[in-house]
């Protein structure tokens, strides 16, 4: 369908090195696509220049509407739609709401959470990512750059991945 | 970026509380001292002493069983079990009488009672000195067991500033000092279940309920276990600090024995905190509410006194940073000391509804008679503050520490520290002073200077403490983690 997308793939032995490797390609203008590591790399977001999540805005709307939901829930059922007398309380006794308005803002909090996750990320049932070296789950350090993004030629880029710290450099080309 | 930007620690750094800053705080005490005088010579001549309206008169009792009545919404079989429970009491005429209300309220509450006097000035006094001492006391011992914890658990993050913490326990002799005077001194005014014609059979006074705790809630056991604990954290403490300070003189790059050394103690001392502030807290504040009792209330007990230590210790960091100590603690560590005040903020008020919501909603008179006391008794007079301290305590914390850029920030960690220490200092008020001053309860000079005093008193001995020793432990192994923390 879409024509394939360039990428120059480099491998690398060492977190430090890619980390200092993502900051000095950064630094000559040259866009990285994507690192992928064996494990989460700390301090390597603000090099690549990712912003903050803004998951936790999502909980916290979730979680309101939980709260809000189940609350209101309550004061209708218990208030106005079916009122019954338990123990002698008010129809409207705040105090035994609580944990059920509660519980309901962690579920809506969480579920939400998670979902809100997976679009974002792309991720889900059926979904497909994209491996350009299946070593990176192994022990291996990988740094991809999309070729057409960048203006730089191909082997400029690809010295500079070198003198980096990459230990392998290739050439890929994926079909999306 | 932690890993790579090149950071390091000075070693000597070293607090001096020196002449003028000693100055200050001595100051700072003998005014509270002169308060509290003041606010006890003001009481003795009767300003702010007089008992609500209707505790002097003899439709006293009528009274509070009207409001009683009005409140528990389910009349009549809250008042049947009342009576039921009442009788137990060994109060069946007055109970007939209708005079009396609740089965452990009523038999407190009332300040007319026969045989046992209401509560005086004098109460009042020893009610803010007790306060005052659990309240110091327990910010101390919280220090200490922050130490322990994060020793115990192997924490990195901490090692920059552990000794600030550690240096709370010098407070542990003298705040211990301070309960067992006041309790030897004051017992009589302060505990009910100190009266000893409560346990003989021939006395009118004879309560059957009290009898029946007796094997537990007596003054020997009561002052052994008192002392046993205070001396068992002290001693805790003092091997801890003495083995910081040899791992200082002796350790070096790779030894780790003074550390492992260290992380037993700290586990004796976890053990011997678990098991302690949950049965101090039955002993120093919950038997003043002699009849009643909630399982959870040694966690409450406890969650308040942590949440108070964990501002503390923000707040001295931030201070002694703002000093220009300190300068490898960074915003890092206090967002991790801003996420415990958070979560324990969230803890303390999980516990204190998990007790509110339970006892409101089962609604027995001999459980309901501490939150009648605390919320309808002697014309709502702890009602306000009763609920009023869910907003410094919960609502504040919550929605203030919620952001993660709010926990980052040191002027935003102070605020919020010194609204969860007031909150938890009137926490403190709610427990104690309901059961014992009653209606005579209030902030006034005593209160005020009360705490200023032993606010002092605590920054005079903890000051000194901090000044003891280098503030960096420069042979702890997670040393340098603690310098590279970055969240």
């Amino acid at each position: 369908m879409s024509a394939a997308t360039n990428f120059l793939v480099g491998v690398y032995e060492d977190d430090d090195v890619i980390m200092q490797a993502c900051a000095d390609i950064r630094q000559q203008g040259v866009k990285i696509h994507e690192v992928y590591s064996p494990f989460p790399i700390h301090g390597i977001d603000p090099i690549l220049g990712y912003k903050r999540s803004r998951l936790n805005v999502a909980a916290f709307m979730f979680g309101i509407t939980g709260t809000i939901i189940a609350f209101s829930m309550q004061v209708i059922m218990m208030g106005y739609d079916w009122p019954m007398n338990i123990g002698g309380k008010p129809q409207v006794a705040v105090p035994s709401f609580v944990p059920v308005s509660f519980e309901m803002t962690i579920l809506m909090a969480s579920l939400g959470m998670v979902f809100t996750f997976l679009v974002v990320s792309g991720l889900g049932p059926g979904a497909r990512k994209l491996v350009l070296d299946p070593r990176f789950s192994d022990d291996k350090f990988i740094l991809a750059i999309d070729v057409d993004k960048n203006k730089l030629s191909m082997e400029d880029m690809a010295n500079l991945l070198k003198r980096t710290g990459a230990t392998e450099v290739s050439h890929k080309e994926v079909t999306a | 970026m932690g890993a790579h930007s090149h950071k390091s620690v000075n070693l000597t750094d070293r607090y001096v509380f020196d002449g003028a800053g000693q100055r200050r705080v001595i100051i700072g005490m003998v005014v509270g001292l002169a308060m509290f005088a003041l606010g006890v010579i003001l009481m003795i001549s009767g300003v702010g002493m007089s008992h609500d309206d209707h505790g002097a008169s003899a439709g006293h009792g009528t009274e509070v069983h009207a409001t009683a009545g009005h409140d528990a919404h389910a009349a009549a079989p809250a008042d049947h079990g009342k009576t039921d429970a009442h009788a137990e009491a060994g109060h069946d005429a007055k109970a007939t009488a209708g005079h009396d209300t609740h089965a452990a309220a009523g038999h407190e509450a009332a300040a007319g009672h026969a045989d046992h006097h209401g509560p005086t000035w004098l109460t009042r006094v020893y009610a803010n000195l007790w306060l005052n001492s659990l309240f110091f006391f327990g910010i101390a011992l919280c220090g200490v067991f922050f130490v322990a914890i994060n020793y115990a658990a192997w924490a990195g993050w901490s090692a920059g500033f552990i000794r600030i913490p550690m240096a709370f326990g010098s407070y542990l002799p003298v705040g211990g000092a301070f309960i067992l005077a006041v309790f030897l001194l004051g017992h009589s005014e302060l505990f009910h279940w100190t009266d000893a014609s409560l346990y003989d059979k021939a006395s009118p006074n004879f309560d059957p309920i009290l009898d029946g705790k007796k094997a537990f809630l007596n003054l020997p056991f009561y002052l052994s276990r008192m002392v046993f604990f205070i001396g068992v954290w002290f001693l805790l403490w003092r091997m801890i600090r003495a083995l910081s300070i040899k791992e200082d003189a002796e350790g070096g790059p790779k030894v780790t024995k003074f550390y492992d050394k260290i992380i037993v103690l700290a586990a004796v001392f976890i053990i011997t905190f678990a098991v302690g502030t949950s049965m101090m807290a039955w002993d120093w504040t919950m038997s003043i509410d002699s009849h009643w009792y909630s399982t959870l209330f040694g966690w409450y007990h406890f969650a308040s006194w942590w949440v108070s230590a964990l501002s503390t210790i923000a707040l001295t960091v931030i201070y002694l940073k703002e000093k220009g100590h300190l300068q490898h603690v960074n915003e890092n560590h206090i967002h991790d000391l801003g996420k415990f005040m958070f979560g324990f903020s969230v803890f303390w008020t999980y516990l204190w509804f998990s007790q509110f919501m339970l006892i409101y909603y089962a609604n027995i008179p001999e459980e309901i008679a501490y939150f009648y006391n605390r919320i309808d008794a002697w014309d709502q007079h702890y009602r306000l503050g009763f609920f009023f301290m869910l907003v410094p305590n919960f609502l504040f914390p919550l929605l203030f520490l919620m952001t993660r850029a709010s926990k980052r920030s040191f002027l935003l960690i102070k605020i919020a520290a010194f609204a969860i220490l007031g909150g938890h200092y009137l926490d403190f008020y709610n427990m104690i002073m309901p059961g014992t001053a009653k209606d005579l309860g209030g902030f006034g000079f005593t209160e005020f200077g009360a705490l200023l005093f032993f606010a002092c008193l605590f920054i005079y001995v903890v000051s000194k403490s901090v000044a003891s020793l280098p503030l960096v432990p420069k042979n702890h192994p997670m040393l340098e983690e603690s310098i590279h923390h970055d969240i």
